[in-house]
């Protein structure tokens, strides 16, 4: 097993719009990305429950052409609203690092 | 109309597009620019606005970005553009978009203009939308909420500080076959300010749009971004190439196949006014170890044209209080503290206001750094080691006035609240100093789109004829 930061060149959040947050997930190669594209750790259902998110409101994508897993997820406060702590949803990613790839 | 330079050196059509930055005000490197100018570029253009710096800008009118540094990007954007001649297409003027960001923006050019001696015909287009027109359309349930989206009634639009609309290619298209060598927009699709020109001169709309989508970010998509900077692209029959000025960028095909991924909840699909952008027939090919060849991108046309709203409305005004938590018992018991925290601050508030103020009307926001300040309902992580926390107390109340004196309230109480493993009077918390001032805050509170007549009728344009030594005189 390995972390997924380990194995990912980039992992970041970002807004999509002020009503959802994105998750990329990018790899160097196209031999990583497939081991985690495998991975029955790095599913729509396991980001879901990470995040306590309702998994019909969880968009998972493989991308192939660009190695890259996308993660979409609806913000839990509107971008800038009072209760929000991240404008540009950067800082939410963290959590993804430490999920285990066989 | 201004001739416009789209053939390649064989005669045949090619649309070259030069993308001096990702956002106007976020610089870019001159000499990349000036490569960029060298490759004899159709035309330049930039997005100006995001709603990733929040509410605020919108709601107030104020630009993220300062004004000098939008100036100095504008300055050399108009010097090359009028260099070589050719159109400059400006979108989301000022941040947001709104009438008094354009016409912040619109000053700007006119002092360069003045400055540097240019003359030439700006078009001025604006996106703002009248409260109600937009009440009208609601009647007649031409609204539609996007996925998410906030509630929507005719009380939003009233409770609204500006509305705009994000407009797609057709009004800068308008602008341009009216003869504007410079259009300055209000809110734009990012991708519309880039899709425009090859639109209109027939380049295959997946090749237009995807082209765009990557242009609207300048050089995000290379593999090695220093700073931000120029992006160039050649938009052609059946394909288009992207490479950036700077031969030190490099675009690879899984660079530039990313960036789609890039601010998009959809890797595959980006919807705009007129349809969706459809990337999974897309091939991206090296040409060199600096440009990428992509093809394969489609455009399902929409079967009805609809305009994105955004607006923004004031949510009241805030002072905020920094403090911080050493003391292990208190750490442990931090969430029953906070709640006992707020009741105490309730109390004190009616006491202090009576029915003046009443609970509905302000909010004291804690948030709790070191626990799950950064994540909030997000967090995962439930247990926690901190050996400290930092507090941040949020005051939002009708008034200024009020939200300064709530800070007062806040500390007072914060201080001295008891835990029962100490007996005395404990100084809880440590302030580094007193109450700070935000002023207004705003919200975001729409996510809905609206059908109008035409791609036109949301987005007046007038031509204005500015002459750099005389300044402006109307067209």
């Amino acid at each position: 097993m390995t972390q997924l930061a380990q194995l990912a060149r980039l992992i970041r959040s970002k807004n999509a719009g002020p009503f959802q947050l994105t998750f990329d997930i990018m790899f160097s190669d196209e031999a990583t990305y497939q081991r985690v594209k495998r991975a029955p750790t790095l599913t729509r259902a396991s980001v879901a429950s990470l995040y306590s998110i309702a998994e019909a409101d969880t968009l998972f994508f493989h991308c192939d052409n660009a190695w890259a897993v996308k993660i979409s997820i609806p913000r839990p406060y509107i971008q800038g609203d009072l209760k929000d702590a991240d404008s540009h949803g950067g800082q939410q990613y963290a959590p993804l690092m430490d999920i285990e790839i066989p | 109309m201004v001739q416009l330079k789209a053939t390649d050196a064989d005669g045949r059509k090619e649309v070259r597009i030069l993308a001096p930055t990702g956002a106007c005000g976020s610089g870019f490197v001159e000499t990349s620019f000036e490569r960029g100018l060298a490759q004899n570029p159709t035309f330049i253009g930039c997005d100006c606005g995001s709603t990733d710096p929040g509410p605020a800008y919108l709601g107030s009118g104020a630009t993220a970005f300062p004004r000098a540094a939008i100036k100095r990007d504008i300055r050399l954007m108009l010097l090359g553009a009028r260099r070589i001649d050719v159109p400059l297409l400006l979108g989301s003027a000022g941040t947001g978009g709104a009438d008094a960001q354009v016409e912040l923006v619109r000053q700007i050019i006119e002092e360069i203009a003045a400055e540097e001696n240019l003359s030439f015909t700006l078009a001025l287009v604006r996106s703002e939308v009248d409260k109600d027109w937009l009440s009208q359309r609601f009647a007649e349930g031409k609204i539609t909420a996007l996925d998410p989206a906030p509630p929507f009634d005719a009380g939003v639009i009233e409770r609204s500080a500006h509305i705009v609309g994000m407009m797609g290619a057709e009004p800068f298209i308008k602008a341009v076959q009216g003869g504007a060598d410079v259009v300055l927009a209000g809110r734009s699709s990012d991708t519309a300010i880039f899709a425009s020109i090859p639109l209109m001169l027939g380049i295959a709309p997946g090749i237009a749009w995807h082209a765009a989508k990557i242009l609207e970010c300048g050089a995000a998509a290379v593999v090695n971004r220093k700073t931000p900077d120029c992006m160039f692209a050649w938009l052609r029959g059946d394909h288009f190439v992207m490479e950036a000025p700077d031969p030190a960028l490099r675009c690879t095909p899984q660079s530039i196949a990313s960036h789609s991924l890039y601010e998009n909840a959809d890797p595959f699909r980006l919807v705009e006014c007129s349809g969706t952008l459809d990337l999974y027939n897309a091939t991206y090919e090296a040409i060199s170890d600096t440009a990428v060849k992509v093809s394969g991108s489609a455009f399902i046309e929409a079967p009805r044209y609809t305009v994105k709203l955004e607006g923004a409305e004031l949510v009241g005004y805030q002072s905020v209080l920094i403090g911080s938590v050493r003391d292990p018992f208190i750490i442990r018991q931090i969430d029953d503290w906070l709640e006992r925290l707020q009741e105490r601050i309730h109390a004190r508030v009616k006491m202090v206001y009576g029915d003046a103020l009443k609970p509905a009307d302000y909010l004291v926001n804690i948030r709790v750094y070191g626990k799950n300040g950064t994540m909030g309902p997000l967090e995962p992580v439930k247990t926690i080691h901190s050996h400290e926390l930092c507090l941040v107390f949020e005051c939002t109340a009708p008034s200024q006035e009020v939200a300064h004196a709530m800070t007062g309230i806040v500390r007072h109480q914060a201080l001295h609240l008891p835990i029962p493993e100490w007996s005395g009077l404990i100084t809880a918390v440590a302030c580094p100093y007193n109450g700070l001032t935000r002023g207004a805050v705003y919200r975001f509170n729409m996510n809905q789109v609206v059908e109008p007549a035409d791609p036109y009728e949301m987005f007046p344009t007038e031509f204005v004829s500015v002459r750099g030594a005389d300044r402006r005189t109307n067209a």
